[in-house]
């Protein structure tokens, strides 16, 4: 059986600009300029971070963990979110959620989030010194940062199936859900000089399976840090994503992932397309290739394109719908919208890409790129055209191009300013979020799995949260509700 | 002339074209050329000016 699709999206924001341009200290600007605005000044717990915990069930001697950064600006938000430094980016950690469309608004929550942040800064900056703000995922020199997606897995589905069944989506996913990119910035794909590849992030994977984020990047993450009970869970960490600008991107790079997983636990990894027979090259060519067209060999000796990959892996998904209902992943008219918008998205790319070009990223970045070359007559490496790259990802309205595409919305505006407040209703980042709104001053602290609370009187008090789907609306409404301070909400958990 | 000036001339001359067009038979494939002008148009106010400086100065460390 499925279990629960729990699932969200950490993205790590470009930034430039700020006094002295050091982006440590302009990432901290951004976090503590929304911290303070708020009742949110909550910091972050690090117990229960193991990020050299490997999911193969060894340590991996020839790769390294990321460094936990405990000094930098980190704070827990009322949505249930956590907002922070990560090494030299402001990164927003979308609270967990339930339905692939509840994690769009809450991805896109971030944005607004990020973008108050930004005003609230540079009205305090001189103009000269603004701080810039960017949802993408590398500076064109070799420089990239993550967009990282996480989903509830079932312990107890074996890592290798994981790595069976997954790689195939995650080296082909890019036709379907790239944020496109002007030109290339890694010597393995300069050396084919590219003039727009499908994905910000492809050129950067070095590996198929390992515990890295930021050097030798794996398709497969092994990061074990389930954040929950790790006998019942594991939480796939998913490294190899663009930041969308598209909401309908973003929606179905999280149904897809998840419908396939949930298959996965469903029914194992045997209906699942074969591997290629070297994913790394794969993941490469495949966002070299902008006909879609080209094959990559595959362990059962038939060629695939990133295409047919994602065909089959749409059949694969569409057949578990149809023989469960997935309500793992979410309700039935949602699973039906995934599916549909997967399907067309998927056939736009081949057959009819303008009929797309207001949901699949790499379409409207290419066709303004394009337009813009041929008006003014430019070289493939002018900088006006890289510069359209750059700024299709500016998250201010004054200068966005992607605000501008006609990219299709699914999330509306009285939805999304909801969403920069309240938590999910229905996992445990509501009673995260909940704890962080009524009772502020008595949290000193929260992650993840726990919210830590100082009385005044006696020891810290941690409340454990290990099962993502507990600390519901339904659960814990009442109880908040009924507990004005924080030592009422203790006493009755306590009884 | 200067960019932006060609750029205005370019824009008006495109404006009394797709007038007179558009509204007598518009295919799909016009509609859609005439969709990406504006959007082009519309990109050209906003774009940075200095685009060699602007990508140039755009450095990140690694994250993750």
């Amino acid at each position: 059986m499925a279990i629960a699709k729990v699932l969200g999206i950490e993205t790590e924001y470009g930034i430039a600009g700020g006094p002295d341009y050091d982006p440590i200290t302009s990432s901290s600007i951004i976090v503590n300029a929304y911290a303070q605005q708020g009742r949110t000044r909550i910091n972050w717990d690090f117990d229960g971070e193991t990020p050299e915990m490997d999911a193969r069930g060894r340590v991996d001697l020839t790769s390294f963990a990321p460094i936990v950064e405990t000094h930098l600006a980190n704070t827990v938000l009322t949505n249930g979110a956590r907002l922070y430094v990560d090494h030299a980016h402001p990164e927003y950690s979308s609270p967990e959620c339930r339905t692939p469309l509840e994690a769009t608004l809450y991805d896109v929550a971030g944005e607004e989030i990020m973008r108050r942040a930004l005003g609230i800064a540079n009205d305090s900056l001189d103009p000269a010194a603004a701080i810039t703000l960017y949802k993408n995922n590398s500076d064109g020199k070799g420089n990239s940062y993550g967009t990282h997606e996480n989903y509830l897995v079932r312990r107890d589905v074996e890592f290798a199936h994981l790595v069976r069944a997954m790689v195939p989506h995650f080296v082909s996913r890019q036709v379907v859900i790239g944020a496109g990119k002007v030109g290339a910035e890694t010597e393995a794909a300069l050396e084919h000089n590219p003039t727009f590849q499908l994905s910000q992030r492809a050129e950067f994977f070095e590996e198929i399976v390992g515990l890295e984020t930021t050097l030798k990047r794996p398709i497969i993450n092994t990061r074990d840090e389930p954040h929950s009970d790790a006998e019942r869970f594991r939480r796939l960490h998913v490294i190899i994503g663009d930041a969308n600008m598209s909401q309908s991107a973003t929606f179905v790079k999280l149904g897809s992932t998840a419908l396939l997983l949930a298959a996965l636990e469903e029914f194992g990894p045997v209906s699942f397309p074969a591997l290629p027979r070297s994913p790394v090259h794969a993941v490469r060519a495949f966002a070299r290739d902008l006909t879609l067209r080209e094959g990559v060999p595959c362990d059962d000796d038939l060629s695939r394109s990133a295409w047919d990959f994602q065909d089959e892996l749409w059949h694969v998904a569409k057949d578990y719908v149809g023989r469960t209902g997935a309500s793992a992943v979410a309700e039935s008219d949602e699973v039906e919208f995934i599916l549909t918008q997967w399907r067309e998205m998927l056939d736009g790319v081949r057959d009819d890409r303008d009929a797309v070009a207001d949901r699949v990223d790499w379409v409207a970045k290419l066709r303004v790129v394009n337009g813009y070359q041929e008006r003014y007559t430019l070289r493939d490496q002018d900088a006006k055209l890289r510069a359209i790259d750059l700024q299709y990802h500016d998250i201010r309205p004054s200068h966005s191009l992607a605000q501008r595409v006609g990219l299709r919305r699914l999330c509306g505006d009285v939805e999304v300013r909801e969403a920069v407040h309240n938590p999910p209703l229905t996992t445990r980042a509501y009673f995260r979020g909940q704890c962080v709104a009524r009772y502020p001053e008595q949290i000193v602290a929260a992650n993840w799995d726990s919210v830590v609370f100082d009385l005044g009187e006696g020891p810290l008090q941690r409340v454990p949260m290990l099962d993502p789907l507990r600390g519901t609306h339904e659960l814990t409404a009442e109880l908040l509700e009924t507990s004005t301070t924080a030592n009422e909400l203790l006493d009755a958990l306590d009884r | 002339m200067s960019e932006r000036e060609r750029i205005q001339k370019q824009r008006s001359e495109r404006a009394s074209e797709t007038s007179s067009e558009v509204t007598v038979d518009a295919t799909k494939g016009d509609q859609l050329k005439a969709d990406l002008d504006d959007l082009l148009d519309e990109i050209d106010e906003v774009l940075e000016e200095n685009a060699e400086e602007f990508v140039r100065n755009y450095v990140q460390k690694g994250g993750e």
